[in-house]
């Protein structure tokens, strides 16, 4: 029987899997990172839409380990690597990290889509998966789309045309 | 504090904050656009991020955001949020350009922006200081921050001192509408930072533990 395709949404500061033939998505990306890591011969492929850069930033007892690039990268590799997929193939993309408002203050805030980018990239080269392809960086939203046959990455901006990373 | 610990009546507090900015807010919009502004009765929810952009209309909605970041002793986010054809209306109304449309590239439109970031000064200036005479402190906002763009990209910037300390953000959501053929409705929503919301009931004395 053929499988319906489904497309499993990811919220914010969450991730999930998906096996062909579903695809996934996530939609808004402003400062947050939405990172896929992929196996294309078992066609699965995660997505986590990171929020913040460090978990150490916490000031929380108890945190939710989704909303952090140096939690939720690992976490998403060892839920891909427990469903099938294998760690020499696994392969990356990412897309968001964007600067939506241009503020003056030297705040935080200001910087936060560059740190979760570069945390995000520390991460991959530390579990040594090799980047793909990103968009990211700018100001304006993403909204993104994968699927674990073609292994492409649709991002949609406002206003602009639909790139296939 | 944990949000999901507040009495009744600190919401009722808290819901009387939102009201009191945008009544006044409201007003000046009104004497802005020489219209009839009617305000809705405001809501405070506590919500997780998700849950916050489907008050939007979901994480892909288009929004014309104006964001001020309010300094000193109650630090927190206001967004002063408009849909892509409340905000065209409201840029044709103060610059008399009917055929003025927000799809073209606004960055361009120094004229359009201005009106769109002044008219944002003028009706956050004014949610403020009813705000700021109600909790007795004094409240610095940033300049007007615009972005036009998808709820959840825009509404996340406001929401990452908030995130470091708590998975959900309370949001103090007043609507006004404007009784016209041509609907302006704008949405206000006050993200305190988490220790901003003690120093609100320290300065109404209200009971807090």
């Amino acid at each position: 029987m053929i499988k319906e395709k489904k497309i499993v949404k990811v919220g914010i500061a969450d991730l999930n899997i998906v096996t062909s033939p579903d695809i996934i998505r996530t939609a808004g990306l402003g400062s947050c990172v939405g990172v896929i890591i992929y196996d294309s011969s078992k066609k699965i492929a995660g997505l986590a839409h990171v929020l913040l850069p460090e978990s150490s930033l916490t000031k929380q007892s108890t945190f939710n380990k989704f909303k952090y690039a140096d939690t939720a990268v690992p976490i998403l590799i060892e839920k891909l690597l427990t469903n099938g997929a294998r760690k020499f193939s696994l392969k990356a993309k990412m897309a968001g990290g964007a600067q939506m408002f241009q503020f003056a203050s030297n705040s935080k805030t200001m910087k936060i889509g560059a740190r979760n980018i570069d945390a995000v990239r520390d991460q991959l080269t530390k579990f040594n998966i090799p980047i793909i392809s990103s968009d990211v960086g700018g100001n304006v939203g993403r909204t993104i789309e994968f699927d674990p046959v073609s292994c492409q990455l649709k991002v949609r901006k406002v206003n602009q045309e639909t790139l296939f990373i | 504090m944990e949000y999901s610990n507040l009495t009744g009546m600190q919401l009722d507090v808290l819901r009387e904050v939102g009201n009191i900015g945008a009544g006044n807010a409201a007003t000046s919009m009104s004497i802005l656009l020489n219209r009839k502004i009617d305000m809705n009765v405001p809501s405070v929810s506590i919500v997780d991020y998700n849950d916050m952009m489907d008050i939007i209309g979901g994480p892909e909605e288009l929004i014309v955001a104006l964001l001020f970041q309010i300094e000193g002793e109650f630090p927190c986010t206001v967004y002063f949020i408009l849909s892509i054809e409340e905000a065209e209306n409201l840029i044709q109304n103060l610059t008399d350009n009917k055929n003025f449309t927000l799809m073209n590239d606004l960055s361009h439109d120094e004229l359009a922006m201005s009106a769109l970031k002044e008219t944002g000064n003028i009706v956050i200036g004014s949610y403020l200081s009813a705000l700021s005479d109600f909790i007795k402190c004094h409240l610095h906002p940033s300049i007007p921050y615009l972005s036009v763009d998808m709820a959840g990209a825009t509404l996340t910037a406001g929401l990452v001192e908030i995130s470091e300390v708590s998975d959900y953000a309370i949001v103090i959501n007043t609507s006004i509408v404007s009784d016209s053929t041509e609907n302006v409705q704008g949405h206000f929503f006050l993200l305190p930072e988490p220790d901003s919301i003690d120093r609100i009931f320290e300065a109404l004395g209200i009971e807090n533990d």
